[in-house]
């Protein structure tokens, strides 16, 4: 079967909009809802959130939403059972994303099979680390023609960024800057060089760039120099004061576009 | 040495460096160049001088002679409460400021708990000139007022963490954080044997001079080198990866690890690791963890705050899995018990993390002969308003 990733990139090579958000916020059972809506207006991709406790890697907007949806009574298990029948309804990439403890506990090859059955078609795990992959973990994603997406910064080295090609599949995740997510940098903070350095690189993934993205005009500067680009913390903070999902996906979807 | 850590940052089952691709760069930084570093010759000789003339080093063996009495047996006490800034913690904060000069940084973040490690930090880095950042839970900033101010008094900035349970894994959670956001400039100076790899192993290596000594004193004032057991209290491990370090390979000594059991390990309030946990991902390293079936962290709960946590350095969780190092626990009201007896029959008061290692000794079978060394991780000074508030003086 063709894995939806991969489809998305066969068609559409540039101004890819993915959108990240955090399962069971703001309440526990929007999770279907947003993933709709996100589609309806246009998304390309969609990356689910899995709550932890302890998000390291995210800045206050992404840490309040995981605390949130984990009081809410959100789990890796009510997630699979809520996104049960997702495919029913909804045709573009979906990629869940989180911290590897929760997927550790709920058993690294049935988190696979069970992302298969639902038909999620990628997974972005950042503290699970390319070696551990590659020596352990690899082959129960390919079974599951499922994508593990890794991360490249600004500090990662040119050989490593090959290496990191090399492992990965579906597309490479290019962190924007050197920070946690919601950071709120300016355009003007982007290291053009190292956009540019990778986009020459010749890299065989598709790149999307990620954090710091937060409207049009990170949106836009992004995608000159990657397929798209990944929207997390802004789009959260929207879903935080909505008193009306429809209306507020549609809008901010539309203010991106 | 088979309980030294392998190429690849583990201890048996357990280690490694489970870290997002925004921290690689430092900690392969770190990986490649701190044994070079460490085991250099200049290097050796700055951090030998300042752990005597600075830290006050080698740290007194007392032995406590009426407590031996009172417990029938003979123990002695490896006075870490009396180096400069009154606990362990400075061993390896001496050890990590070397470090990260060699390595060109010029900015130093940490967490702490207690704030012995804050202190511990914000001393070096008055010491060498550098700007120092200390995330502290904002539980902890009030439960530790006195360290709190001594940080400031010393110029470092000290940041209270609202997430969580606003206690020593949040601030772990946030110093990580800073390191995301500043990775050129700093240098994180972790406190314990946790976190991804090399840190464990760098943190027990600096912490080690603790067994080091040991041996030579043991051989002067009891004619062996080898006690009968060990004991130390462990909340991350730091004080007792170093209490152990250079015992590990010395099958015949016994090594015992004593945990924060809180209000007791049947109780939801508790920070005994070892006894609750299971194996998981917490700060970039595989190891025993206190979580829910979803893998989520639970709180850990301890009287004392520098116990606090909800893991334990993967060097500890292999010596707990091995059987080389046997874990107790003792709970908030023995560990106040065993503080008043430390301090009624020795004129000594412990800190409260220290005296969970005191408690122990209610729970073990000791032969008068035997020598019981305890690790005296720190000064009780930071503590007096727990003692004075719970024993009424």
């Amino acid at each position: 079967m063709n894995n939806r990733i991969n489809q998305l990139f066969s068609q559409k090579q540039n101004n890819i909009l993915s959108v990240y958000f955090t399962a069971g916020y703001p309440n526990l059972h929007d999770t279907v809802e947003i993933i709709q809506e996100l589609e309806k207006n246009g998304a390309d991709l969609i990356e689910i959130g899995i709550p932890f406790s302890d998000p390291t890697a995210d800045g206050p907007t992404i840490q309040r939403s995981s605390e949130k949806a984990l009081r809410n009574g959100m789990s890796l298990n009510l997630l699979f059972d809520q996104l049960k029948e997702i495919r029913q309804s909804v045709n573009i990439p979906l990629i869940l994303m989180g911290y590897i403890n929760p997927v550790y506990q709920y058993g690294i090859e049935r988190f696979c099979k069970k992302c298969a059955e639902i038909g999620i078609d990628g997974t972005i795990l950042p503290d699970l680390p390319p070696d551990e992959f590659n020596e352990f973990y690899k082959p129960y994603f390919q079974e599951n023609n499922l994508h593990n997406i890794l991360l490249i910064t600004p500090q990662t080295t040119e050989n490593r960024i090959r290496d990191i090609d090399e492992a990965c599949s579906g597309f490479i995740y290019m962190v924007s800057s050197a920070s946690t997510t919601g950071a709120g940098k300016k355009v003007e903070d982007f290291h053009r060089g190292y956009f540019e350095k990778v986009q020459n690189m010749q890299l065989k993934n598709p790149r999307i760039i990620g954090f710091g993205i937060s409207d049009k005009a990170t949106f836009t500067n992004a995608c000159e120099f990657a397929s798209g680009a990944i929207i997390g913390s802004a789009f959260v903070n929207i879903l935080k004061d909505s008193t009306d999902l429809k209306n507020d996906i549609a809008n901010f979807v539309k203010s991106i576009r | 040495m088979k309980y030294q850590v392998n190429e690849k940052g583990y201890y048996g089952e357990f280690g490694g460096a489970w870290i997002p691709e925004m921290m690689y760069t430092n900690i392969d930084l770190l990986k490649r160049r701190y044994l070079e570093i460490i085991e250099a010759d200049d290097f050796k000789k700055e951090f030998d001088q300042l752990l005597k003339d600075y830290v006050g080093r080698p740290s007194p063996l007392y032995y406590a002679s009426r407590l031996s009495d009172h417990y029938g047996t003979k123990i002695y006490l490896k006075r870490e409460d009396l180096n400069h800034t009154g606990s362990h913690k400075i061993n390896n904060t001496v050890g990590q400021i070397l470090l990260a000069q060699k390595l060109g940084k010029t900015r130093i973040i940490a967490e702490t708990g207690a704030g012995q490690h804050g202190v511990a930090t914000a001393t070096v880095c008055a010491l060498k000139g550098l700007k120092c950042v200390v995330y502290m839970g904002a539980l902890d900033v009030s439960r530790q007022a006195p360290n709190v101010k001594k940080m400031k008094m010393l110029g470092a900035e000290v940041v209270p963490v609202q997430s969580g349970n606003k206690t020593l894994k949040d601030a772990t959670n946030e110093a990580l954080r800073d390191w995301i956001n500043n990775p050129v400039d700093t240098h994180y100076i972790i406190g314990s044997v946790v976190g991804p790899h090399p840190y464990p192993d760098m943190v027990a290596r600096f912490q080690s001079v603790i067994s080091k000594e040991m041996k030579s004193q043991l051989f002067e004032q009891t004619g062996s080198e080898l006690p009968a057991r060990v004991l130390a209290c462990v909340g991350g491990g730091s004080n007792a990866a170093g209490a152990f370090y250079h015992f590990l390979d010395n099958e015949q000594v016994e090594l015992i690890g004593v945990e924060a059991a809180g209000k007791g390990v049947d109780t939801d309030e508790t920070a005994a690791t070892l006894t609750v946990g299971s194996p998981g991902v917490l700060h970039a390293a595989r190891t025993m963890l206190m979580q829910n079936a979803d893998g989520q962290i639970t709180e850990p709960y301890s009287i004392s705050a520098g116990l606090d946590y909800p893991g334990i350095g993967p060097l500890h969780a292999h010596l707990h899995k091995t059987g080389r190092a046997k874990f107790l626990s003792a709970n908030d009201e023995e560990v106040l018990k065993a503080a008043l007896l430390l301090t009624q029959k020795e004129g000594i008061i412990p800190a409260l993390e220290s005296a969970h290692a005191l408690a122990a000794l209610d729970q073990l079978k000791m032969k008068p002969d035997d020598v019981n060394v305890i690790n005296l991780s720190g000064s009780g000074n930071k503590d007096m308003e727990t003692y004075l508030d719970y024993f009424g003086y």
